[in-house]
């Protein structure tokens, strides 16, 4: 599965006009003329697919945002102030063609890193928030985004304020070794502070939200919301089939397959994600506002 | 105390079936051991054993990773490679501890957490996560021993702790160097480039200031002389043990956080 994810990535990164194939009749068309859903694999003008939210109107299937097209929908006018942004990735363990790739990435995306986090409203309520962005290497956390995401819970707690996580990520950053696996202790312990000091946590599991992110601080919020169809897990679909040597049935690790066994609050639509998140936030204002 | 291994030779070194698991050293290092079962949820994981015991008169609570010693063994272990009930298991005697004053002694010997539908169905993420989160916060001193293999998240799920150390040939890597391979070079072949390459072993993990101790094994491996291997593990935990049970609470949980809170490479500017 992480090798599907990286391809993907990779090749919407180089901004390469991938031909699509149509069925079996290997037709041939710009990638950014027509989506290809991933779930259920119909063809869609891009046009209609990016009216709907980049909602496949098919199946449903909510496919991913980038982070600054999250924040657009999110967060209240102008009222988004970034934290953190000169944070820049290093190469730890000297990794061959790391900084390479970060540097391609970042030129491709317009991004420093694989998340925002910042603060802004909600609907009204104040929150601190972060969106990972799976178009920068799968979004998976290295030292920046551990590090992004740690400042980010600490301000919150200091601030008395809720935290709004929106999750997208392949898992640890393989590229900086095993400083990336600290990652999910250390996020998991500014996730364990904020939680008490009673401060809220809300995560929205957002595609795909896989490995050592899935098992960290995705799987901690309070409140924990995913969209519609995603893909939710600790290990790799691959893997696992590998491992257990039989195909895997297709709602397997999706966000629908989680509600169900219980680690998922609620499916919310894109559409709804907006009003819900404010209800939610109004519900624990610790002012006066009712 | 310089080893003259590569990572690929000690990883070919702890993978030697005769490497003494956790059930070899726990009668070995600790007195009247009582082993303690289920998570109160869903089952027994034999992947992760639990229990108390006494060192230097210390009452303990021990949790290990277990690999089999045979084929036999290793149907009942899964191969160290642990369920979400092992993790919650874990966790159910880690709260144990706490709520009795026990130091947590954590060994951690697992290629990592099993990928497997049960393993998914019942939360593989949520296990591990929770006992991130709530081993940060654990008020009891909390020392982990890397044994062998320290395999990602499934290592990591017993390894928040105080002070980390690593017996002389442990590896502790994010990944296994096979996945690495498979995963970034698309050729699971080059394996053991990948070893070498991506810092797995105890001095690298010194450097990077997640291991703080270095536990030396006999010439040749533990496995050439198991208790003399168990002898060092003691010693450690011995001379270790006193640092932290003397500590206040709040002194030791903010020196915790700061453990893991400082790793990270970046710049900013």
């Amino acid at each position: 599965m992480l090798e599907d994810l990286f391809s993907i990535v990779k090749s919407r990164a180089t901004g390469a006009a991938t031909a699509q194939s149509a069925g079996d009749g290997h037709v041939s068309v710009p990638a950014d003329l027509m989506f290809k859903c991933p779930r259920c694999q119909k063809m869609e003008f891009m046009e209609n697919f990016t009216l709907s939210g980049k909602v496949c109107p098919s199946c449903n299937y909510h496919s991913r945002l980038t982070a600054r097209e999250r924040l657009e929908i999110t967060a209240d006018p102008t009222s988004f102030s970034e934290y953190d942004a000169a944070l820049k990735s290093v190469n730890p363990i000297d990794f061959p063609g790391y900084p390479e790739k970060l540097a391609q990435l970042r030129a491709a995306t317009g991004l420093e890193e694989a998340i925002i986090t910042g603060e802004c409203a909600i609907e009204g309520s104040r929150c601190v928030i972060g969106v990972m962005d799976s178009h920068f290497m799968m979004a998976s956390m290295g030292s920046v985004v551990g590090e992004k995401i740690t400042r980010a819970f600490e301000k919150a707690t200091e601030k008395k304020l809720p935290v709004v996580m929106f999750t997208a990520s392949g898992g640890a950053r393989m590229q900086e070794g095993i400083i990336s696996l600290m990652q999910m202790a250390k996020t998991s312990g500014a996730v364990s502070r904020h939680d008490d000091s009673g401060g809220l946590y809300i995560t929205v599991l957002t595609d795909p939200t896989t490995g050592g992110v899935a098992a960290s601080f995705a799987a901690l919020g309070d409140i924990i919301i995913a969209e519609p169809k995603v893909l939710i897990g600790f290990a790799g679909r691959r893997v696992i089939e590998n491992t257990i040597r039989q195909r895997l049935p297709d709602d397997f690790q999706s966000a629908e397959f989680f509600l169900s066994h219980g680690f998922v609050d609620m499916i919310v639509e894109r559409s709804a994600m907006r009003k819900t998140l404010g209800r939610l936030l109004r519900f624990h204002e610790r002012g006066d506002r009712p | 105390m310089s080893n003259p291994l590569t990572a690929w030779e000690r990883i070919e070194l702890i993978r030697n079936k005769n490497r003494p698991t956790a059930r070899d050293y726990i009668p070995m290092i600790f007195e009247h051991f009582i082993e303690m079962h289920g998570d109160r949820c869903y089952g027994d994981d034999e992947a992760i054993i639990g229990g108390i015991g006494r060192i230097a008169r210390v009452p303990v609570t021990i949790i290990a990773h277990v690999k089999g010693r045979n084929l036999e063994e290793n149907k009942k272990t899964n191969f160290a490679m642990p369920h979400p009930e092992g993790y919650r298991k874990a966790l159910r005697l880690m709260k144990q501890a706490e709520k009795f004053g026990r130091p947590v002694i954590c060994l951690v010997d697992t290629p990592g957490a099993y990928c497997g539908i049960g393993a998914e169905e019942r939360g593989q993420h949520e296990a591990i996560a929770k006992n991130l989160m709530e081993m940060m916060r654990l008020k009891t001193p909390i020392l982990t021993i890397v044994l062998g293999e320290g395999g990602s998240g499934g290592a990591l799920g017993l390894a928040v702790c105080d002070e980390l150390a690593m017996l002389q040939n442990a590896t502790y890597s994010v990944i296994s160097p096979r996945g690495f391979a498979s995963i970034l070079w698309k050729d699971a072949s080059r394996e053991k480039e990948a070893a070498n390459l991506i810092r797995i072993t105890a001095e690298d993990l010194k450097e990077f200031g997640i291991c703080d101790a270095i536990i030396p094994e006999p010439v040749g491996g533990a496995h050439r002389n198991p208790a003399l291997a168990a002898e060092a593990i003691s010693g450690y935990v011995r001379q270790a043990i006193p640092n932290f049970i003397q500590k206040p609470i709040d002194n030791l949980l903010q020196t915790r956080y700061i453990k893991f809170r400082k790793v990270g490479a970046f710049s900013e500017t």
